[in-house]
């Protein structure tokens, strides 16, 4: 089901100019680790079974051993809690550690380390904590509520930390440099949906795509469609039969969580005057809420419709298809509420 | 174990140290007791042969992450009386700049000192990471921390402690037991006799310590650090002492028998250390009363630089939550 994207911002000239830099969204993941190490020997990859002919969970660091040795790419014990508090230490001492949380569920099991420790820092005694955690999130994919989860927004609501949730492939390359240059801890929710059924153009070399900038993925006049990370897929997909339809809707893709790039969600919603705001986490005070509030706050009076949010519900994500199904937002739904609201 | 002799500037040194921890902690209970205080605050009191002893056994390019009763460790690595005093109260000029409490927040990588938070074993796996990077660029350094014994129920402990002995680190972890955790007393927080005996379960040399002894305490500290940057890998040292006043200065500690304070009294560790350096004719009466002198001199004007440092900007407080 490998499909390939839209131009994601790029020329169709710049893309069919090299048709090997068609990757996918992990290998895209893969090659900007690769070149960061190469170019700089204080990043280095902690986590759990990411060494030797293994290379991680999902393969994103397979080969990393053989070319970096295992000084760098350090397998490590299962004690999350443990060796994200060591990467802080590690970070204070002037490397820059790249940790792979095995899934983005088990995140939680780090979570003093996270938001109390690393967080907090700078703010209190100026020790600057650059260090990367890669958390492979959202669902789709049957995996149970342990393997399925979006928990960016706890995150975002902890004081000194940043929050990216790139969508597309160049983005996961662009992102994650930016982030490992990065001098503060940065939590980078990778789309494991993406992984291996999105294909796109990504940039050679040094890209860099700047921590806070949204980027308007597709332009209409009618409605605005705001997502992130799997999400914007969908959004895209369903902007598709809304321009069938005769509707023109912007799809803002946000990048990056915390902090937001309040001045692109603004724009759009003065542009169109109708907001719908999606993502994979549950919808009950998710990363939505805060969009729609800060429209609410500062583009009343461009609004013609009340901000729709479509977020997941209020219930541990659900195992069987069918179940996860109604569970999760869609190119589907986002297309219903979105005619609704043209209709409004 | 490695014999350790100490001259008579290094011994006379020990007790300065532990004076002027003690100092700063009894003009601080003072000033708090006159309400002169802000927030909370954390009394030293019998625990300075400890943070005294374990911190003079550093060298000047290891890394420490001291925790809330080592004032003595804090001044060791070079931040002052001052800058200390203007944290407790919450001024510009303290090491946080207001930003954090007490002794929160006191951390400074010029001195390669690493601050702590309250959940306290969270300095356990940051000092290890330093290690972990002394490692990585194979250099001749060593990381060090502090826990209580009531932190050792944390699972981090155990985390922290298991990763320090698979990756081999230069890694020393010292636990002061104070035998209270809070009002929670050490039956009602383990039920092993010494948490010493915990360090077999990873592998590693632990050892016990008479946490009242400063020139014990530095002895086995520097012992294990030595060994640690030879490569021998991490330790852990359980140094055995009374907590000698509540939790925090909010806490009268009623629940601590008054008859185990007055046993433990009598083996104040600065107070026994001064009888032994006059009984052994390292000091006399004179030299130990210029010490105290200093020290008093020292805090004093510390007090009076803080009480006279403004409170930070408000206008500031959004300042600074990320690195530049």
């Amino acid at each position: 089901m490998t499909q390939v994207g839209t131009n994601f911002g790029f020329s169709d000239a710049e893309q069919q100019a090299d048709e090997s830099r068609q990757l996918t969204y992990i290998a895209a993941i893969s090659e900007a680790l690769r070149e960061e190490m190469e170019r700089d020997s204080n990043v280095l990859l902690m986590g759990e079974d990411i060494g030797g002919s293994f290379g991680g969970a999902f393969k994103v660091t397979k080969g990393f051993e053989e070319q970096f040795g295992a000084r760098r790419v350090m397998n490590m014990p299962m004690a999350e809690l443990g060796f994200v508090g060591m990467a802080t230490g590690m970070a204070f001492m002037g490397l820059r550690p790249v940790i792979e949380m095995q899934f983005a569920d088990f995140i939680t099991t780090a979570f003093d380390s996270i938001v109390q420790y690393a967080a907090t820092n700078f703010y209190r005694w100026q020790g600057a904590v650059p260090w990367v955690i890669r958390a492979p999130s959202d669902g789709g994919l049957r995996s149970g509520p342990f393997h399925s989860q979006n928990p960016e927004a706890w995150f975002a609501h902890a004081p000194g930390l940043k929050v990216v949730t790139p969508a597309t492939p160049a983005d996961a390359k662009g992102l994650l440099i930016a982030a490992i240059r990065d001098n503060n801890p940065v939590i980078y929710f990778e789309a494991k949906p993406l992984y291996r059924s999105l294909k796109g153009y990504v940039p050679p070399g040094e890209y860099v795509v700047p921590i806070g900038k949204a980027h308007l993925a597709r332009s209409g006049d009618d409605l605005s469609i705001i997502a992130y990370g799997a999400q914007v897929r969908e959004a895209l997909a369903a902007a598709e039969r809304l321009a069938e339809a005769g509707i023109g809707a912007d799809v803002l893709d946000l990048r990056t969580v915390k902090p937001l790039d309040t001045e692109a969600i603004l724009t759009t919603a003065r542009k169109t005057g109708k907001v719908l705001v999606v993502h994979s986490a549950s919808q009950l005070l998710g990363v939505g809420a805060e969009v729609a509030s800060l429209i609410a706050d500062q583009a009343f009076e461009w609004l013609d419709a009340p901000v729709r949010r479509l977020g997941g519900l209020d219930v541990p994500i659900p195992f069987s298809p069918t179940l996860e199904d109604a569970y999760r937002p869609s190119a589907e739904k986002i297309y219903q509420i979105a005619k609704e609201l043209a209709e409004f | 174990m490695t014999e350790i002799c100490l001259t008579r500037d290094q011994k006379l040194d020990l007790y300065y140290w532990m004076r002027l921890t003690r100092t700063l902690d009894e003009m601080a209970v003072a000033l708090w007791k006159q309400g002169r205080g802000v927030g909370g605050m954390f009394s030293q009191r019998g625990h300075e042969a400890i943070s005294v002893g374990t911190g003079y056994a550093l060298g000047p390019a290891d890394v420490v992450a001291p925790m809330h009763r080592d004032h003595g460790c804090y001044m060791l690595r070079g931040l002052t009386p001052r800058r200390i005093m203007g944290n407790l109260l919450g001024r510009a000029t303290g090491v946080s700049r207001g930003r954090d409490a007490n002794m929160h927040g006191v951390g400074d990588l010029n001195f390669n000192l690493i601050g702590f938070i309250s959940h306290l074993p969270q300095s356990l796996p940051v000092a290890l990471g330093a290690a972990v990077s002394f490692l990585y660029r194979n250099e001749p350094r060593v990381a060090m921390t502090y826990i209580g014994d009531g932190s050792t129920s944390e699972g981090l402990f155990h985390e922290t402690l298991n990763l320090a002995a698979v990756l081999h680190a230069p890694y020393i972890l010292i636990v002061e037991n104070n035998q209270y955790a809070y009002s929670t007393p050490l039956p009602q927080q383990m039920k092993v006799e010494h948490i010493a005996d915990r360090a077999a379960a990873y592998g590693i040399p632990g050892v016990i310590v008479d946490g009242n002894d400063v020139e014990a305490v530095y002895a086995i500290t520097k012992e294990y650090i030595e060994r640690a940057r030879a490569g021998g890998g991490p330790a852990l040292i359980e140094a055995k002492t009374m907590r000698m006043m509540g939790h925090a200065i909010h806490d009268g500690a009623e629940y601590v028998p008054r008859d185990l304070l007055a046993e433990w009294e009598k083996r104040d560790p600065v107070v026994t250390y001064e009888t032994r350096l006059m009984a052994d004719g390292v000091a006399d009466e004179v030299e130990i009363d210029e010490i105290k002198q200093r020290c008093t001199v020292e805090i004093t004007d510390a007090i009076q630089y803080a009480e006279n440092s403004p409170f930070p900007d408000p206008s500031t407080v959004e300042e600074g939550v990320y690195a530049p």
